[in-house]
């Protein structure tokens, strides 16, 4: 059945060429992977990075204020010096369990390619389902913020004067002061809750220094306009998010932005048989970063939306080493497995499993908190033992947490599960 | 002087249009809009009805009854895909099971074949997700499902293949009778024809009135409904109708030839025939009426809300005749449902109305029936993939991650007769933008396209209608910052 199409082998086959696909390659090859390819379907490596011409990147890894690109760059001129097969404006259409990929291009036609191990470093796409529960009418002038930062950024052409915005995602926050920049009125920002979805850090640079509103517990129930979008009919919400009738004002505008936040990026790991985490949407993975299926690991946005590339970057070394491991035959796999478990006020946690063979510096947990916590504290337990509590000024689901756990602890008490649940100082 | 101008290009129009082709005719296929099928026909529940609703004796059963036996030949001809899927209208009461008695009889005397009166567990069987409440049905194995625009825009083609010349951004204005013909004015241009053959949908009422004394007229009642992701579809097996009552025909629950669950309509009379506005309180109430069907719909999947507007007739059948008043104008008027189904039959009686007030037609030695197939890429398998590409190229690039659309097959739907100039254009075509994502990602990359195929700049590229302009200017850029 596939003897039309060229077969090609590789060591690891890494899908994405994002910050966190060439961090995992660049480690897999240094940990002794013979043949590393990265595919990516855009033209150029970088992923979303090439797009976010705005600093705040590398403060971590390397103490240095970067833009998006700028990032990118010192990964890929390491890529290029290090023998990694690039393949670019290349399509990863499907993979299957036994890690045979299928993929598409212009200039190698459709193949088949076999990997000893894969990495999953798709990233994610933003979310749109709210914006298509909105009636009324369906006019040209509704953009995702990412949509609209692409025109604004990449090619160069303006999408609107009069803007409202749904959601206050960071790539919205970022668009709402980068199209104030270019001349036009972003009249209001629409939260359905009681606080932003994106990065304080954003919310202050972003809207406050442009005097942009923020309207906290409002949402839109009408889109207007036949042709183009001509308003929105916005409303205010009640304690379920849920919009208050007759609570409805009339705002002209002639475009809508959505900033709805991201979605891990996950129809091929579906194809393959990962399993997905509900609260995530991404694969369920475990220390190494491996996923439900053998030789399959993941890393980066797919995983979990990260707010800051640098932990992007830890995680999908980590990804990339244990690939080269698994093809190795190095990676332990049996030993001692812990369970995670998102306690109260947790929404998640990311590794869902612990290998304590594998570990060997800090076990680092990320999470994100359900709602906002002023003043509190994170407790970890081992089975009913708090092993750890850590204070925390201020904790937003708009911004990942994470905390480091010693491995000898792991070692000693041997608990079949490590939970982590908030609480307020005053209970 | 054109033989025959056509007025719409619905679905009836370009079945009009291309039937006609069939003859040595040079013929005008006249369009208000910047592509076909932007009216009702793109709008609707897509379903080719068996033929039991209709009154007997009705235009609107006769047509519907002999339209339905033609979609497997008309869509083999013309490569557009089409699923003889069947249909079910399921009692849910016992006292339901009279009503769907009378449609037994009904569809007995409009002639449909095969049908017959389900019991519970044989329903079950058929459709094991169907709440447990349902009593019985009637089972029409001959209903199908369809992509009407597909189809419409299928046959634009092949009638523009075999001659037709196809007027888009003509908005008919007014009509002038001629000693021989008509004189047609347009927002474009004026056109002169033989023949008129008004197929204006929602608006054929005011056509007429152009050309003749008024005598019927069209009233928009517009449908409502949801479209769900793809794979959804496999909820049920067949289209399943509720007994008709109070909220019209039934809501009813479909797959799509493509595989999306759709879900809908209802029906509510409006005086703006552009109306076609979604609102919560009645989506709400579709939902509602459709839980009694399935309680398993997976509304979170969703990804579409949409609106139709039948054009209903002060008659109440379809006015399928030539003006008594105007000699040489037909108005094929009031088309609602089942016009889909009736609409390769109509075309034929047009045709033998036409030869009734012209006489005997020539036939064209060069007719073609057939329509090349537009490739779906991830419809091939692998060696037809690998050898594609080979042979071209653009068919190795993807432009829409969440339903894999190559730019061959976007490259092949503008070059193409009655080709996509738009946005929507191209996504009712090969379907980027129609997934997950509704275009977030590829419509930059498919606005691109659209200006490199067809010579034009970015910011002229529009979304659907004239006035649907995307891109509002360009950045500031390198200009200083003073400058604007
Ligand atoms: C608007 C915005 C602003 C941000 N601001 C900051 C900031 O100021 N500071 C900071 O530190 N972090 C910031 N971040 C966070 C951080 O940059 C991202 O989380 C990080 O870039 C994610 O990397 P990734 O490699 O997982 O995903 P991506 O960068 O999205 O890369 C995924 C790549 O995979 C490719 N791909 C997907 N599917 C396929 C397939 N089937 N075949 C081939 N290729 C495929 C995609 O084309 C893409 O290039 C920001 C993020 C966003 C969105
Ligand atoms: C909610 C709903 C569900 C339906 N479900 C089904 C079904 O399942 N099965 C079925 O068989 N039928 C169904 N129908 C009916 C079917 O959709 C219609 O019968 C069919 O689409 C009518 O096609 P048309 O060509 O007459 O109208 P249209 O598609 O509206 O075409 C008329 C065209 O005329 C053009 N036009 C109007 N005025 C002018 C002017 N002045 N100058 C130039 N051009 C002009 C318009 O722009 C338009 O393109 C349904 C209808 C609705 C609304």
């Amino acid at each position: 059945m596939k003897e039309n199409s060229i077969v090609n082998r590789y060591d690891v086959v890494v899908i994405g060429g994002g910050p966190a696909g060439l961090a995992a390659a660049i480690e897999a090859k240094k940990h002794g992977a013979k043949s590393v390819c990265v595919i990516e379907r855009d033209k150029e490596l970088g992923g979303i990075l090439q797009q976010c011409i705005h600093n705040g990147f590398g403060l971590h890894i390397f103490k240095e204020d970067l833009t998006g690109p700028e990032y990118a760059e010192r990964f890929i001129i390491e890529l290029m010096e290090s023998g990694i097969t690039c393949k670019l404006d290349t399509m990863v259409l499907d993979i299957s369990e036994d890690l045979d990929l299928q993929i598409l291009n212009t200039y190698d036609g459709f193949m088949h390619i076999k990997a000893e191990a894969i990495v999953l470093a798709m990233g994610c796409r933003e979310r749109t389902r709210e914006a298509v529960n909105i009636p009324g009418t369906r006019p040209a002038g509704v953009f995702t913020a990412g949509t609209a930062q692409r025109f604004l950024n990449m090619e160069g052409y303006l999408v609107g004067k009069k803007i409202m915005m749904l959601g206050t995602g960071d790539i919205g926050l970022i668009m709402a002061r980068r199209l104030t920049l270019e001349g036009a009125e972003v009249r209001a920002v629409l939260a359905r809750r009681g606080y932003p979805g994106g990065l304080m850090r954003n919310v202050a640079q972003c809207l406050h220094d442009y005097d942009i509103p923020l309207m906290l517990r409002h949402t839109i129930v009408k889109i207007i306009g036949k042709e183009r979008i001509e308003g929105v009919l916005v409303a205010r919400t009640d304690e379920e998010r849920k919009p208050i009738p007759g609570s409805e004002e009339l705002y002209e505008c002639d475009t809508l932005l959505l900033s709805l936040g991201l979605i891990p990026e996950n129809e091929l790991s579906k194809g393959a048989g990962v399993k997905l985490d509900p609260a995530t949407g991404g694969p369920v993975v475990n220390e190494s970063m491996e996923t439900s299926v053998k030789g399959i690991f993941a890393c980066g946005n797919v995983v979990h939306v990260h707010d800051l590339v640098d932990y992007v970057t830890d995680e999908s070394r980590r990804a990339g080493k244990s690939a080269a491991y698994f093809v190795r035959k190095k990676l332990k796999e049996n030993g001692l497995l812990i369970k995670t478990e998102p306690g109260k006020g947790i929404k998640y946690i990311v590794p869902h499993l612990i290998r304590v063979d594998n570990l060997n510096k800090s076990l680092q947990l990320f999470m994100r908190v359900r709602e906002v916590y002023p003043n509190s504290r994170l407790i970890v337990k081992a089975d009913n033992e708090v092993i750890k509590k850590s204070r925390k000024m201020h904790m937003t689901p708009g911004e990942m947490d994470n905390i480091r756990i010693d491995p000898k602890i792991l070692q000693q008490r041997k608990p079949a599960i490590l939970s982590v649940q908030v609480k307020r100082e005053e209970e | 002087m054109y033989d025959i101008a056509v007025i719409g290009a619905g679905i009836i129009g370009t079945s009009v249009a291309r039937e006609l082709s069939r003859y040595s005719l040079r013929i005008a296929l006249i369009e208000k809009d910047n592509d076909v099928a932007n009216g009702t026909t793109k709008a609707n529940s897509g379903i080719i009805h068996a033929g039991y609703d209709a009154k007997p004796g009705s235009n609107k059963a006769k047509y519907n009854a002999l339209g339905n036996p033609m979609f497997d030949e008309l869509c083999e001809e013309l490569a557009v895909p089409f699923k003889r899927i069947g249909s079910l209208v399921i009692a849910l009461e016992s006292y339901d099971m009279e009503k769907v008695e009378e449609l037994y009889n009904r569809g007995l005397a409009n002639g449909i074949p095969e049908m017959r009166i389900l019991g519970r567990s044989e329903v079950r069987k058929m459709e094991p997700n169907l709440n447990d409440e349902v009593v019985g049905a009637l089972h029409a194995p001959t209903a199908g499902i369809i992509d009407p625009w597909e189809l419409a825009i299928a046959l634009a083609e092949n009638a523009t293949e075999n001659g037709v010349e196809l007027l888009l951004n003509h908005r008919v204005t007014a009509i002038e009778k001629l000693t021989d013909g008509f004189d047609i004015r347009t927002s474009a241009s004026g056109i002169e024809a033989r023949y008129v053959i008004n197929c204006a949908g929602v608006y054929a009422d005011e056509i007429n009135n152009m050309a003749a004394a008024p005598y019927f007229q069209i009233t928009p009642r517009r449908g409502q409904y949801f479209v769900l992701d793809k794979n959804t579809g496999s909820l049920v097996n067949s289209v399943v109708f509720q007994c008709p009552g109070k909220m019209g025909k039934g809501v009813l629950l479909t797959s799509s030839v493509h595989g999306n669950l759709l879900i809908g309509p209802d029906s509510e009379v409006l005086d703006d025939k552009d109306n076609v506005e979604t609102a919560a309180h009645r989506l709400l109430l579709i939902k509602e009426a459709a839980a009694r069907t399935a309680t398993g719909i997976p509304f979170n999947t969703m990804i579409k809300t949409f609106a139709g507007l039948r054009a209903s007739p002060s008659t109440r059948d379809f006015i399928i005749e030539e003006s008594k008043e105007t000699a040489g104008f037909i108005n094929v008027a009031g088309i609602e449902s089942p016009g889909l189904t009736a609409a390769p039959a109509i075309a034929e009686e047009v045709v033998r109305l036409l030869k009734a007030t012209a006489g005997k037609l020539k036939k064209s030695d060069d007719f073609n029936p057939l329509r090349r197939k537009v490739i779906r890429f991830m419809e091939l398998k692998d060696h037809e993939r690998v050898e594609l590409v080979r042979k071209n190229p653009v068919y190795g690039r993807v432009i829409c991650r969440c339903e894999n659309v190559t730019e061959g097959e976007i490259v092949d739907v503008i070059n193409r007769k009655a080709g996509a100039t738009t946005v929507n254009g191209i996504k009712r075509r090969v379907r980027p933008g129609m997934g997950r994502c509704q275009g977030g990602f590829c419509a930059p990359k498919v606005m691109e396209i659209l200006a490199r195929e067809l010579g034009r700049d970015m910011q002229e590229i529009v979304n659907e209608g004239k006035e649907s302009y995307i891109l509002s200017g360009t950045t500031k850029g390198e200009q200083d910052y003073e400058g604007k």
